[in-house]
């Protein structure tokens, strides 16, 4: 059928409604009471992560054997099994949750399956060894709701992940989908759209956060018959999937956003540039294209109103650069992704020269929520200049790794300490990454700044996407720094000289100072290098390129002198600066670390002690990881 | 205050300007030089390379977070550039260190050594070393062709090369590769430029700032033959290499240096100075002639007949037709270019006059072009592997053999050329410049269809600079219509229009360089100043207004050619001399 008017929409929004309610309902309930079919429970929903990082641990078998074990109890018509998108919890998936009784399994496995079917769905009785433990009390928690790491966060952007079937555009449409599309194109004009999303004070969640609503306003003003709507979905932060999990998990809000946006600013087409390395988001895509445009949401005449709209998605090669949004541009066009100067910008000469407005993923998943709920309600949530939410993907050194959103103006240390449960193995804190590869590392004294574009950038750091890394006393900072750089040196598409030769130096020297080799004069070279490029770079990639260089040297110059001075690092990560030792107490002469030693650097008879020479020891770590009785150690 | 005029101070100068001009003309018209490096600008044609990614030019702007490239940045009312202050001077600096520890520090033997735009600037910036020592240095293979040599190793990814290549000729065949630091400009899938569609035109060659990309060297070659007295060594000069030459010797663009051109090469012991201009005006005659019986058949309604006629004097565009426009070689005239014309004549007609054998005459050409090198290698222009011209030589390399063979340029004295192959009209001498060569035809073809002299030789339609021009002759009530190109994308544009039946035109003139062949990519370096090749092209309009013969059949030694060997144009003798076939390539 295709939808024609919005008694067609709410039809459907109906249809699904029960579905839906389950699950609305339930998430709200603190799972004190079991359900079960024995219980008397009528109808019971599964819902298994679909991401990428669930499927990969085995949550598609999950739910297939969950199938066949209700098969099994002849009960399939009672219990759906659906596959969502991410919970966020990744750390603890595959993750599984029962409803009604809003029951939140971990770390589940596909044998596990049986069981949870067996003992819960249809006994009743929660199965206590996958229910999530809390370090702080040691008490099992059953319900999301009571676990610290979602008790803080407002899921906006990610409000139908892991709550429906991203590949089933009714339940989408259950959750209130397209009627932002249908409200707009019935009863606004463009005009007042762009007026909506400009007073909601969203910002592009891309990185830079120019205001969405202006950025639209630009293009509508851009005269041209021919315009396009961008979808930029060429996330390449290292350990970022902010964008991928929401595409996996509600690809049509996208779809739906970028539609209000055409009809915005007067555009019949839309592009998604997703990178390749996405298969499993393409693909959710391509079925959320399929069916939108199968119940007429997409394609011409939508709801008879005479607006028309299509998207088709373009592939990217997986550079970082095509993030930028001219190189994005250029490489859909064929030609090499690499960026040019800004202005003209896109919205006045983009894709094949027309009027273009490219926002990124997060950004589009804020839209149809901001039309559903009001303007105002999206601006009385964050800071004073920025609004909403934002979704950050929580790696490194943290207990709770996962993808997670909050609203801004949340501190890094509720981040980090409530959401994220502090350091993993009761280590030290000692820095958290944010923005990327463009971004900066902050430090203990930036823990109570509030989350917003500002303050993060005023710190020397910045939004960014929101890949945010966090770093223990293990981790030298001059390593961190390198890493980032050894990124950007990669990623770099080589076409202004400071970006292209300045980086490319500015690493060499983090190398010369890890092996050792570094001296006073070089920090003070890096620092000219990185200031130089800031200053000069042709694109925002390059101009935010040496900001991990900067704000390591400004809030670890400490570690750095200690390396080029008494090279010394701290951490133990810099082995040119350590030797291997065995420990004569611990030694019991099995002889496996001399055997194993590839440059014939340890002496030692068979149950005698052992010695490393440190002249002839290459440091290749190798004799370390051959010990049995940990006697080795780097001093 | 005047409309669309922007007020703004650079250097504390107050700068009135119009709306749209970038920072680096603006500081310009107040006397202010700011440096360039990826920056080309031919102003007056369609090349500007702006890709601002040296970031030689960045200056400070009030307000403004980051530094701007001047070269890309237009004004805006009320703004304060500087373009020196310690921020600017030290990022400049700093950039110039980090490009130049990426390049070779073999200055005193690189062929571009004193006409660099890199050594110019380390001098200007006041580098006296590079820091960054024992970093990595790009390394590639020395690609090498009958005409251009690429080394990128010298490379600094101005990508002004792969603008003249891709945008202004449409050829294509060079464009970057790769990312980061390996980033390099490349034929693609890294063929070599031989293996490509490349046309030879050198204007990647003129533009290079730096010795990436330069011309094969013929001079050691020259000096050799010129050294052998067994051997006839004579040469013919182009016509636009005399409005040029001047140049490398410090006289101003535009100076005609015919006379003193002919006494160097005299000097450099060639037995016989030739001229080019010459085997222009024989040309006009062949050319002429096919395009008055293709006309005419045209008229009588035969269908078969091609039109518009296209010129083939230029070696870069038949490599492009012959690449790009396989199924429409019968368009192009079979009149060989003037340089195969006169080393065809010069190893036959003039060897016969001698009495020498071929083998004992080596004919070397002058040329403002690198592709001429590769039509001297052509198979088709040679005679049991003899070829009619040995090889050819730049301007820029009889430029560096006149200095090396430690001539006083400035002090020779006006010689004339040899007769009677350097002998010529006024009309040879405008095939330099673009429309040259179809004014030329047009001089010859209307008193030879009407029978009429000319009141006025001169048909200023298809001078100047525009890409494309277009001019209406009258010949005895038929309008003959002309269309006159320079550069290959504009010349594709009017292969298009042929190819779908919209071409109006019967005859179509295309030089694949910015001004014709004063703009050659053998001629000395402009250096992105288009004002020099404007300069050369009235140099060339002033030798054939002050000529006393402007018309290529009124050529008297011409008309002794076709009575005492050829016949008349188009004749057996003349189409196996002087006409050729191409190549689907």
């Amino acid at each position: 059928m295709k939808v024609q008017s919005i008694e067609d929409l709410k039809k459907i929004k109906e249809e699904s409604a029960s579905s839906l309610k389950l699950r609305e309902e339930g998430f709200q309930v603190s799972g004190e009471e079991t359900c079960g079919l024995e219980k008397g429970t009528e109808h019971i929903q599964v819902l298994t992560c679909g991401g990428t990082g669930c499927k990969a641990s085995e949550s598609a078998a999950i739910a297939g054997n969950m199938i066949a074990c209700l098969k099994e109890f002849g009960v399939v018509d009672k219990v759906d099994v659906i596959t969502t998108g991410c919970f966020g919890f990744c750390e603890k998936g595959p993750i599984v949750k029962i409803l009604p009784d809003n029951t939140f399994y971990t770390k589940v496995k596909p044998e596990d399956a049986a069981e949870i079917i067996k003992e819960h769905v249809i006994g009743g009785r929660r199965v206590e060894r996958l229910l999530y433990v809390d370090p702080e009390t040691n008490a099992s928690v059953s319900d999301s709701k009571h676990m610290n790491f979602y008790r803080k966060q407002v899921r906006i952007a990610l409000r139908n992940c892991g709550l429906i079937d991203p590949e089933n555009i009714r339940e989408y449409i259950a959750r209130d989908g397209y009627s932002a599309l249908a409200d707009c194109l019935l009863g606004k004009t463009p005009a007042e759209v762009i007026d909506i999303v400009k007073r909601s004070g969203l910002r592009g969640r891309g990185g830079a956060g120019f205001p969405t609503g202006n950025k639209w306003e630009f293009a509508s003003k851009s005269v041209s018959d021919i315009k396009y709507v961008v979808c930029n979905a060429d996330e390449g932060d290292p350990g970022a999937f902010m964008d991928r999990s929401i595409m996996e998990g509600d690809p049509n809000s996208i779809l739906e956003a970028m539609a209000i946006c055409g009809y915005a600013i007067g555009a019949k087409y839309g592009l998604i540039y997703v990178r390749a390395e996405y298969p499993l988001a393409i693909h959710r895509l391509q079925t959320a294209l399929t069916q939108a445009r199968e119940l007429g949401l997409l394609g011409d005449n939508i709801l008879g109103t005479g607006f028309s709209f299509d998207i088709t998605i373009r592939y990217g090669a997986g550079a970082f650069v095509c993030g930028e949004e001219t190189a994005l541009i250029h490489s859909m066009e064929g030609k090499r992704g690499e960026p040019t100067l800004k202005p003209p910008f896109p919205a006045v000469e983009g894709y094949r020269k027309y009027p273009t407005n490219v926002n990124n993923v997060e950004t589009w998943a804020n839209i149809p929520v901001i039309f559903q709920k009001g303007p105002e309600w999206f601006a009385s949530i964050g800071t004073e200049k920025s609004k909403g939410t934002k979704v950050f993907a929580l790696a490194g050194k943290i207990n709770n790794v996962g993808l997670i959103e909050v609203p801004m103006g949340t501190t890094l240390r509720e981040v980090i300490y409530e959401i994220g449960g502090g350091i993993k193995d009761g280590k030290q804190f000692k820095a958290v990454q944010t923005g990327g590869p463009s971004g900066g590392c902050l430090t203990e004294k930036h823990l109570d700044i509030p989350i917003d574009y500002e303050s993060l950038t005023a710190a020397g750091s910045m939004m960014g996407s929101g890949g945010m890394i966090v770093m223990d006393e293990d981790n030298c900072m001059v390593q961190v720094a390198r890493f980032y750089l050894g990124f950007i040196v990669e990623e770099s598409c080589g076409k202004c000289s400071p970006c292209r030769i300045g980086n490319k130096r500015m690493l060499e020297i983090l190398d010369r100072i890890v092996a050792g080799k570094g001296t006073v004069e070089d920090l003070d070279t890096l620092e000219n290098l990185a200031k130089v490029i800031k200053d000069t770079a042709l694109c925002g990639l390059g101009q935010t390129s040496p900001n991990p260089v900067l704000s390591t040297l400004a809030n670890f110059r400490d570690e750095y002198m200690e390396h080029v001075v008494e090279k010394k690092c701290r951490a133990k990560q810099c082995t040119s600066m350590l030797d291997y030792v065995i420990d004569p107490d611990k030694c019991i002469g099995c002889h496996l670390c001399a055997k194993n030693c590839p440059v014939g650097a340890i002496t030692g008879e068979l149950k005698g002690k052992h010695v490393i020479d440190p002249a002839k020891c290459i440091k290749c770590g190798t004799c370390m990881g051959n010990c049995r009785l940990k006697a080795i150690t780097l001093k | 205050m005047e409309q669309n005029k922007i007020n703004l101070t650079i250097d504390n100068i107050p700068v009135s300007v119009e709306k749209g001009t970038t920072i680096l003309d603006a500081a310009k018209a107040c006397g202010i030089e700011i440096p360039t490096l990826c920056h080309l600008n031919l102003k007056g044609t369609c090349v500007n390379n702006r890709p601002a990614s040296c970031r030689m030019c960045v200056v400070e702007v009030a307000g403004r977070r980051n530094l701007a490239p001047a070269c890309a940045t237009t004004v805006m009312e009320g703004m304060e550039v500087r373009t020196s202050s310690m921020r600017v001077i030290n990022a400049r600096k700093t950039i110039l260190e980090l490009i130049l520890s990426n390049h070779p520090h073999d200055c005193l033997t690189c062929g571009k050594s004193g006409n660099c735009e890199l050594q110019d600037l380390a001098r200007k910036l006041n580098v006296k070393e590079v820091p960054y020592d024992g970093g990595e240095v790009s390394c590639y293979a020395v690609d090498k062709t009958v005409s251009i040599v690429r080394d990128m190793n010298k490379c600094i990814l101005c990508r002004r090369c792969e603008t003249m290549c891709n945008e202004y000729q449409s050829v294509g065949a060079i464009g970057s590769m790769n990312r980061g630091f390996d980033t390099t400009v490349a034929p693609a899938f890294g063929k070599n430029l031989a293996d490509t569609d490349c046309t030879y035109c050198g204007q990647c060659v003129a533009v290079c700032p730096v010795g990436a990309l330069t011309e094969v060297d013929n001079t050691s070659r020259l000096l050799k033959d010129l050294a052998d007295p067994e051997k006839i060594v004579v040469v013919q000069t182009a016509p636009a290499v005399r409005a040029a030459l001047g140049e490398e010797f410090g006289y101003p663009a535009g100076t005609s240096v015919t006379g003193k051109m002919v006494a160097a090469l005299r000097q450099l012991g060639f037995k016989y100075v030739f001229d080019t201009d010459f085997a222009a005006d024989l040309t006009i005659m062949e050319e002429g002639s096919e395009l008055l019986g293709r006309l005419g058949a045209y008229l009588e309604g035969d269908k078969s007949v091609k039109l518009p006629i296209l010129t083939s004097c230029c070696p870069a565009w038949v490599n492009f037709f012959e690449h790009q426009f396989p199924d429409m070689l019968n368009y192009p005239s079979t009149a060989r270019s003037p340089q195969q014309m006169f080393g065809s004549i010069a190893k036959t007609y003039w060897a016969e006059k001698i009495g020498a054998p071929r083998e004992k005459i080596v004919v070397v050409s002058i040329m403002p072009c690198l592709a001429k090198k590769f039509e001297c290698e052509r198979d088709e222009f040679k005679t049991n592997g003899n070829p009619d011209v040995d090889y050819s030589l730049s301007t820029r390399e009889l430029a560096s053999l006149i200095k090396e063979a430690n001539i006083d340029f400035k002090a020779l004295q006006d010689a004339d050329f040899d007769a009677p192959l350097g002998e010529s009209t006024g009309a040879a001498v405008i095939f330099g410049a673009t429309g040259g060569v179809m004014e030329a035809a047009l001089r010859t073809a209307y008193e030879l269809y009407t029978g009429k002299t000319l009141a006025k030789v001169d048909f200023t339609a298809v001078r100047g600079f525009e890409g494309v021009r277009e001019a209406s002759v009258n010949l005895n009530g038929t309008t003959v219509k002309v269309a006159v190109a320079y550069g290959l994308a504009n010349a594709r544009r009017l292969m298009e229009d042929i190819k779908a039946g919209r071409s109006e035109y019967h005859a179509i003139e295309v030089m694949a360089c910015p001004g014709g062949c004063i703009g050659g990519g053998g001629q000395p370096l402009h250096h992105g100043d288009f004002d020099i090749v404007k300069a050369r092209s009235k140099a060339l309009y002033g030798e054939d207004a002050a000529k006393p013969v402007r018309k290529s059949h009124e050529n008297p030694y011409i008309q002794k050619l076709y009575e005492e060997y050829l016949g008349k144009p188009l004749s057996e003798k003349a189409h196996a001399l002087l006409h050729t076939h191409y190549f689907a390539k």
